[in-house]
């Protein structure tokens, strides 16, 4: 049976890795090698790396700091971030990541997961949505252009029509408040894509897992329960497989 | 692609140096081989054929017995055809067809951790436990006569995840991105004895 996965989400910034409160108020979390070590040693599911440098400072890609991190990864290492072109696909790829997150570029120009999605397939290709609630309808958001007049569910269909492989679906309100996911936004997604979904954004304790799967979750994505509870990784999933949902089996 | 330096790092992980390379005498002269893979059957098939491996392959595989392990791709390229963007003629070194999941309920792809039942004994099984996880990432599946299967997983119906002919091995899986269950995959490859 296919597990649900529980994936670190962290960011990449002046060659930290940092953690965001709303998209807001950066702290340094550690060493990008180290942490990636550490994760790695706990054999996490996946790891999602996003590079704030690079997508909102038009910096190239920072290709050193994802070789190093890829060499202490034995799971699979998904890099977002300024990624504009194929060449820079190419480029991450070679570096040693297993997937791309492709966000602001494709928000004007969907066809861009198609021409990935021919060359590199869609496995590799992560389509990631930044969601705020505006007067209680949900629109994508985006860190340069601010609130958008797109509906997230829409933009999801169009990337899984242009070839997706998932869809890393971030609530910016939910976002390191750990006060749980945005489960009315996961519920308006719930059955309307063929697509994993992997829910991120709010994860405070095991519970809001527990919530999010109930919705059709396929995957949480997290950070702050890692770094600031008392939670490991383990702990989070013990208590899911407890409420009966599949989660990989743990190393004993 | 990307996946290629990952395949590499599990190799150097375990102490054993592994090439990346389409040269025809590196190839030759290589010990055993591995053919990673990330995208589509088509478009693999017909870079093999452009860079003219396939005959080579053959000769390696088939006439002089070189141990193979294909990854993903790697293992579907084995099979005689693929239905993966109208159908395309494989290595066909196992009688397979590789195709689509059908299921109008399933997510697609079959994207992360699932279990495998070992269904044959495998030598690249060996200290590993009977239904441990792997990560999987595929929209398309290896459909062939069990014989072959050394393993199998279930999403929501059961399909092949690894099989074993002769000197031929293949996971639909990625055993570089397992964690230590998949290395100890890629170790227990690289202990096989070469004959």
């Amino acid at each position: 049976m296919l597990k649900h996965r529980l994936i670190p989400c962290v960011l990449l910034k002046n060659w930290q890795l940092v953690k965001s409160v709303q998209f807001d108020a950066y702290r340094t979390i550690g060493h990008p090698t180290a942490t990636v070590r550490v994760y790695n040693a706990r054999n996490v599911d996946e790891l999602i790396v996003l590079d704030i440098d690079a997508s909102l400072n038009n910096e190239p890609i920072n290709t050193e700091i994802i070789t190093d991190m890829a060499n202490e990864c034995y799971m699979p290492l998904t890099i977002g971030g300024g990624i504009k072109t194929i060449e820079d696909v190419y480029a991450v790829l070679n570096a040693g990541a297993d997937k791309v997150s492709i966000n602001s570029q494709a928000i004007q120009n969907p066809t861009f997961i198609h021409e990935i999605a021919t060359v590199f397939g869609s496995q590799c290709v992560v389509c990631s949505i930044d969601v705020k609630k505006v007067d209680g309808v949900y629109r994508v958001f985006n860190k340069s252009q601010g609130i958008l007049d797109i509906d997230p569910l829409q933009l999801a269909r169009e990337y899984e029509a242009q070839g997706a492989g998932e869809i890393l679906l971030t609530s910016v309100d939910h976002e390191g408040m750990g006060e749980g996911y945005d489960l009315g936004l996961l519920q308006s997604f719930h059955h309307e894509l063929k697509l994993p979904i992997i829910i991120n954004g709010g994860m405070g304790e095991p519970t809001h897992g527990a919530q999010a799967l109930s919705l059709g979750a396929d995957a949480l994505a997290a950070a702050s329960i890692f770094h600031y509870s008392k939670y490991t990784p383990d702990m989070i999933k013990r208590e899911l497989l407890e409420k009966n949902f599949s989660m990989r089996h743990l190393l004993s | 692609m990307g996946n290629l330096r990952s395949v590499q790092k599990a190799f150097e992980y375990i102490g054993k140096s592994a090439i990346i390379s389409n040269d025809l005498s590196i190839i030759q002269n290589s010990a055993k081989l591995v053919l990673p893979g990330v995208g589509a059957f088509k478009d693999a098939m017909h870079n093999l054929h452009s860079l003219g491996l396939i005959d080579l392959l053959n000769e390696e595989i088939l006439e002089k017995k070189k141990l193979f392990l294909g990854i993903c791709l790697g293992m579907q390229l084995i099979a005689t055809k693929s239905y993966e963007f109208g159908e395309t003629k494989g290595l066909g070194w196992i009688d397979a067809e590789i195709t689509r999941f059908a299921s109008t309920e399933l997510k697609i792809p079959h994207v992360g951790w699932n279990g495998v039942k070992f269904s044959n004994p495998s030598p690249l099984f060996d200290s590993i436990p009977d239904n441990s996880d792997f990560y999987f990432v595929h929209s398309y599946y290896f459909d062939a006569d069990r014989t072959y299967a050394t393993g199998i997983c279930d999403y929501e119906t059961e399909f092949i995840a690894s099989v074993q002919h002769e000197n031929i091995f293949a996971t639909q899986f990625h055993p570089e991105k397992s964690q230590t269950h998949g290395l100890k995959i890629i170790e227990n490859f690289s202990k096989l004895p070469i004959c």
